[in-house]
């Protein structure tokens, strides 16, 4: 076990299944000569060549589209898209192309594409570089969405979204690049689609994904010293999304509070609060509660930033009048 | 020319089946047979038998949603094609694709596609596969002239010339998109300008000669698999019924589409092949009748398969399923 960064750990990632099969492939804005604009790819230009890392015009489109085509015809590309927020510029070619051919086609083709983008706001990037965009293609059957909180599941899901047969759009945070964590040696592959328990507790369970983990871990802290007990489950993925362990959770505390970056209207929350009243509706001894980005495009002053995106004080305060 | 006397046949058997296959679902489709949208590619056979009959098996095709004439032109099988429209479980796509969807991948037929200029971006990406894995292989394109004013198109042209990838790309200028002409659509009257504006080779062919289809397709294949990169090929044509089914066609005079009519693709390459001495008025009239037989049988095989079942509406949403979707 070594402590590494998440950039390193999906470095890492990519590096080694480039180096387990050769037709993995890295193209994008950037991801080259520059090294990457959150430096993931630093180095590997000189490492594999420009076959395999390819810079790219900004051209969304076409980034996208040749890497489904590219997949389409036996490849594996792993494209990155810089961020989320330029996702839109390719959305015609994730949810009416990538999503929709191994369906469409009944099989014939598959498309083993991944999507790299960082999402999320906190860097001061204002409204069009900060959307926390992900229920927009996790709505969408046939593609897969997973946003990973911890070095360790960051390396372990990039593995396994670039060895699965389905596009999948991973989703990273800026914010958590420079956070270290344990990951294991040797090869590892965390599976699409399951949730996991990040801390045991007995009060309030609370549900969350990508950056949000941290800060509910956080307030998982000071609530113990409150005397409450916190369970804090990480989605990791989206689509397909695992209700099992949250319910489970949920049967135990009988209280939820759903922590989320995106807008709390139609976001992922709303969704995961609905499945747990259909599911476990007879453990519920209040409402869910949601603590979610403020509903307005992203302001730029650092003030009014803070004030858009939940903190650690709501969920303790969410956690404490539901329990209370 | 060096079509041998068993091709040039085979090219005219090809595009009166198309037109009898097109003719025949346009009655299933008033039937009720057909559901959604039906584009017909009545006048424009010359484009995509010309052009397919200048391709190797190994190729690639990548279509727009006008797509019956390429696939009948590729091989696939007309039961197959035909069972698809009447949303059978035969169907090439077992009915879950439509009209617009047709595809084998087993011929290298990638497939119709129902986004204009969408797919130009996803034959790209297969022209890039074949060039990373070394493959003596081209991807051959083909999109009518209104995707030309969508940005996909220029940013897979850029793409293509920046990489040099091994993509021939084959626009079909009808003249209208939907009901919009060309000249009120694009600024460019020669999309084979467009091309140009990326340093791609472009020419620019009578698509209603399906000779001139071949020749002008070969050079150009040739040219993107000798490794020079992308070719740009605008074939001149146009389609005789509507747009799709239903189309009022206010935009066009009927005495414009009469002109047209007049240089029918398949009656000028039945008077080539009757002077050239290739074959006689009633060889011309039994490939006429071979053909309409063929189509009945194709229409009592698609009209007869079953339905898909109810379990094909949960198949194929994901190759890897994992968790619950």
């Amino acid at each position: 076990m070594a402590e590494v960064t998440y950039r390193d750990a999906i470095k890492d990632a990519l590096r080694e299944e480039m180096l387990r099969d050769e037709r993995v492939f890295i193209m994008g804005e950037e991801v080259g000569v520059w090294g990457g604009s959150y430096a993931v790819t630093q180095g590997m230009l000189k490492e594999f060549g420009d076959t395999r890392i390819k810079d790219t015009p900004i051209s969304e489109g076409i980034i996208i589209g040749a890497g489904i085509g590219a997949a389409m015809g036996g490849l594996r590309p792993v494209c990155e898209l810089m961020t989320i927020n330029f996702g839109l510029l390719a959305s015609d070619m994730i949810i009416n192309h990538a999503a929709k051919l191994h369906y469409m086609f009944a099989g014939q083709m598959k498309v083993p594409l991944v999507v790299r983008a960082v999402g999320g706001g906190g860097r001061q990037l204002a409204a069009t570089h900060s959307q926390s965009l992900e229920s927009l293609f996790a709505y969408v059957p046939g593609l897969k969405v997973v946003m990973p909180a911890t070095p360790y599941d960051a390396k372990g899901l990039l593995k396994a979204a670039i060895r699965d047969d389905d596009p999948v759009l991973f989703i990273e945070h800026s914010l958590l690049y420079p956070i270290k964590g344990e990951v294991p040696d040797g090869d590892y592959t965390v599976p699409i689609g399951v949730s996991d328990v990040k801390r045991e507790g007995s009060d309030v369970t609370i549900i969350s994904y990508s950056r949000m983990v941290h800060v509910a871990l956080e307030a998982a802290d000071k609530l113990e010293g409150e005397g409450i007990s916190a369970e804090v489950l990480d989605l990791r993925s989206l689509r397909p999304l695992d209700m099992d362990p949250i319910i489970r959770s949920f049967m135990k505390t009988n209280h939820a509070v759903m922590l989320e970056e995106d807008w709390r209207t139609y976001g992922i929350g709303a969704e995961v609060a609905c499945q747990v009243y259909e599911q476990a509706f007879g453990y519920l001894d209040a409402p869910i509660v949601r603590c979610a980005g403020v509903e307005v495009p992203m302001p730029y002053a650092k003030n009014l930033e803070a004030m858009a995106i939940p903190t650690v004080g709501d969920v303790v305060r969410a956690a404490k009048e539901l329990v209370q | 020319m060096n079509l041998s006397k068993d091709r040039l046949i085979e090219m005219y058997r090809q595009m009166v089946l198309i037109r009898k296959f097109e003719d025949r679902a346009s009655g299933f489709y008033r039937e009720g047979k057909i559901g959604g949208f039906l584009h017909l590619y009545i006048g424009e056979e010359a484009v995509g038998v010309g052009a397919i009959a200048a391709l190797e098996p190994q190729d690639y095709i990548v279509t727009h949603y006008r797509d019956h004439g390429h696939a009948i032109a590729r091989g696939l099988d007309p039961n197959r094609l035909m069972a698809e429209l009447l949303g059978r479980s035969t169907g090439v796509s077992q009915g879950k694709g439509g009209s617009m969807h047709l595809a084998d991948v087993s011929k290298g037929f990638w497939g119709g596609y129902g986004i204009v200029g969408g797919h130009i971006a996803l034959a790209t990406g297969l022209a890039l596969s074949s060039q990373y894995l070394e493959e003596d292989r081209i991807t051959t394109c083909f999109y009518g002239e209104g995707s030309t004013n969508i940005g996909y198109f220029h940013e897979a042209l850029n793409l293509a010339a920046l990489w040099k990838l091994p993509i021939l790309h084959i626009c079909e200028n009808n003249l209208y998109g939907m009901g919009t002409s060309v000249e009120r659509a694009s600024a460019v009257a020669s999309m084979a300008e467009k091309a140009c504006a990326y340093n791609i080779p472009a020419v620019r062919v009578d698509g209603m000669d399906v000779l001139k289809m071949y020749e002008a397709t070969q050079q150009a294949a040739d040219h993107v698999r000798s490794g020079k990169g992308p070719y740009f090929v605008e074939a001149m044509c146009y389609r005789f019924p509507g747009h799709s089914m239903g189309d009022p066609e206010r935009y066009r005079a009927k005495e414009e589409v009469e002109r047209y009519r007049l240089r029918d693709p398949i009656l000028a390459f039945g008077k080539r092949l009757e002077a050239d001495g290739v074959l006689d008025e009633g060889q011309l009239e039994e490939i006429d009748h071979a053909m309409s037989q063929m189509i009945e049988d194709v229409a009592r095989f698609a009209d007869e398969s079953p339905v898909p079942t109810a379990e094909a509406l949960y198949e194929h949403v994901y190759a890897s399923p994992n968790g619950r979707h």
